[in-house]
């Protein structure tokens, strides 16, 4: 069942748990209790919006970041990606295998302020050896949601 | 001028659905839930199987009965989830959709006058086949309190000397009923019996909520008088491709092969490429697909069940058969009117034979939003109706 609530409200986390409890043939307790656990547990960690900021008229400017840095020893990533996540612009940090060691994401008001973020307060970290700006241009598709287009019902209206 | 056409296919009447489309193409806000077809697109890595395909420049014929390759994997589809082993050299045949299939199967297993038992409510195509054929049809209402299943007695007073076919057509379109194991023992000893074949149109195979799909084809004694059709369209999601196919004793297949051959040559190409890939590696996605039909599935029943709407629960397929006899219309009375006032289209069941008079095929391959807009109409209009008596 857990799979299955997972699944549910990954995709829509508004979803009314006596309707997802129908849908799941379950009982309404039974998932709400489920889902209680499962955030008392860690295993569901917040519930967020999708949004697509291009259609508001909020100025906003997202970027990723990949770094390079020093692990240190005994604390490995650790300590650094702890200093740069408790950043409040930092999106995201991710401990990743290949080229370099960290992606951060992040979101500022405007490139000067994702530039400064870069040069002033990362870049200086003493376990830092490179960082490479990436600026996102256009989402197409986010959290499994397309975004750029428009789902639209190309079946005839009806079939035999 | 002499009449050009032939007095056969003139005492074919149109199918029912047709005047319906046209209401409902005109209609442009309106909202159906009157198609027959998955909601979903074809999983992108069958889509793009069938664009490498093209790449590589596979734009020829294949042999008539369809690539070795895929002939062999629906082979080892039906192994492995019927437990019946077909020789794809001799046993199989790819053909234009399940539709084809049902074609070439009554057109070679049919002498004029022989009779075809074809269950109803059904799928359209069943009737003018045979006619087509030569066959003489023999509809066979089942009963919404059998739950639309073929019972042993029912199939055993519609059999008569000519009797050489009959059609199976489980999960079932359009009430969503599915037959068992112990439904299809029950009825096996009366085919052997009287010495009739099976067409057994298995297209919705994947799409059962209740248990696994059984096909007739795994009885004992069925599978050498058994011609199974199914296909890629409703478990894939692959309408648009037509690709299906059918399997069975070598005796019948070699002679649909033959006219396959001649009225068709062979499936679409690019088709069959990506079909190799969907039986290999698309077992996750039916999955999926399952699961969210079998949820709207359940939110439809809970909503018929608080607005005492009585229907049945289907166990198959994309379709719930429910009942609207307390309102004293006929079906296409109250599917017109509830598409005047509500704006919501759905499928008279007298679409699919007489006997589906009283009831209405509502379709299930829409977004959970979308079938709540929609039956959030039918309640309003459900209680408009009951108030108004």
């Amino acid at each position: 069942m857990r799979e299955k609530i997972l699944k549910a409200i990954e995709k829509n986390s508004r979803i009314d748990l006596k309707e997802l409890a129908v849908m799941l043939g379950e009982e309404e307790i039974n998932v709400v209790n489920e889902i209680a656990a499962m955030e008392a547990e860690g295993v569901i960690c917040g519930y967020h919006t999708l949004i697509d900021w291009e259609k508001t008229s909020i100025e906003k400017v997202s970027a990723l970041i990949e770094v390079r840095v020093t692990p240190q020893r005994g604390q490995g990533f650790d300590t650094i990606a702890e200093r740069i996540y408790k950043y409040p612009e930092v999106n995201s940090v991710y401990l990743i295998s290949g080229g370099f060691d960290l992606l951060v994401t992040l979101e500022g008001k405007s490139l000067k302020e994702v530039a400064n973020f870069v040069t002033d307060k990362l870049s200086t970290l003493d376990t830092v050896l490179s960082t490479a700006t990436h600026f996102i241009l256009k989402k197409y598709k986010d959290h499994g949601t397309v975004i750029a287009k428009k789902y639209v019902d190309e079946r005839l209206k009806m079939t035999p | 001028m002499r009449n050009p056409l032939s007095d056969k296919i003139t005492t074919i009447k149109p199918s029912g659905i047709r005047r319906f489309f046209d209401i409902v193409s005109e209609m442009e806000d309106a909202i159906s839930l009157g198609v027959g077809e998955p909601d979903f697109d074809t999983p992108w890595h069958i889509r793009d199987e069938g664009i490498y395909s093209l790449e590589k420049g596979k734009t020829f014929y294949t042999s008539n009965a369809g690539i070795k390759e895929l002939r062999q994997e629906i082979c080892n589809y039906y192994s492995r989830k019927q437990g019946v082993t077909y020789n794809p050299l001799t046993e199989a045949l790819v053909t234009v959709g399940g539709s084809e299939g049902i074609d070439l199967a009554l057109r070679c297993m049919l002498n004029p006058g022989e009779e075809v038992i074809i269950p109803t409510p059904c799928y359209v195509s069943y009737e003018p086949c045979t006619v087509m054929a030569d066959g003489v049809p023999v509809i066979l209402p089942l009963k919404n309190e059998n739950q639309f299943r073929l019972t042993p007695e029912e199939l055993e007073s519609a059999i008569t000397e000519k009797t050489k076919v009959l059609i199976l057509a489980f999960p079932n379109n359009p009430t969503g009923a599915i037959m068992e194991k112990e439904d299809l023992e029950a009825i096996a000893p009366i085919i052997e019996k009287h010495d009739i074949f099976v067409i057994s149109d298995e297209i919705y195979s994947e799409l059962s909520y209740k248990s696994k799909h059984v096909s007739i084809c795994s009885i004992p004694g069925m599978r050498e008088r058994t011609v199974i059709i199914n296909g890629f369209s409703k478990a894939y999601a692959m309408t648009g491709w037509r690709l299906g196919y059918a399997l069975g004793p070598e005796i019948i297949i070699k002679q649909m092969i033959k006219l396959h051959q001649f009225a068709i040559m062979c499936a679409p190409t690019t088709s069959q490429y990506a079909a190799v890939e969907a039986l290999k590696n698309g077992d996750d996605d039916v999955a999926e697909m399952t699961e969210a039909y079998n949820q709207r599935r359940r939110f439809l029943m809970n909503e018929f069940k608080e607005m005492n709407l009585p229907c049945f629960e289907p166990f198959g397929a994309f379709y719930v058969f429910p009942c609207i006899k307390e309102f004293g219309m006929t079906s296409e009375e109250f599917a017109l009117k509830f598409l005047e006032e509500e704006k919501v289209a759905v499928v008279p069941g007298t679409a699919f034979g007489d006997c589906g008079e009283g009831f209405l095929r509502i379709s299930y391959a829409y977004s959970i939003e979308d079938l709540k807009v929609a039956i959030g109409r039918l309640k309003k209009f459900v209680e408009r109706l009951r108030a108004e008596k």
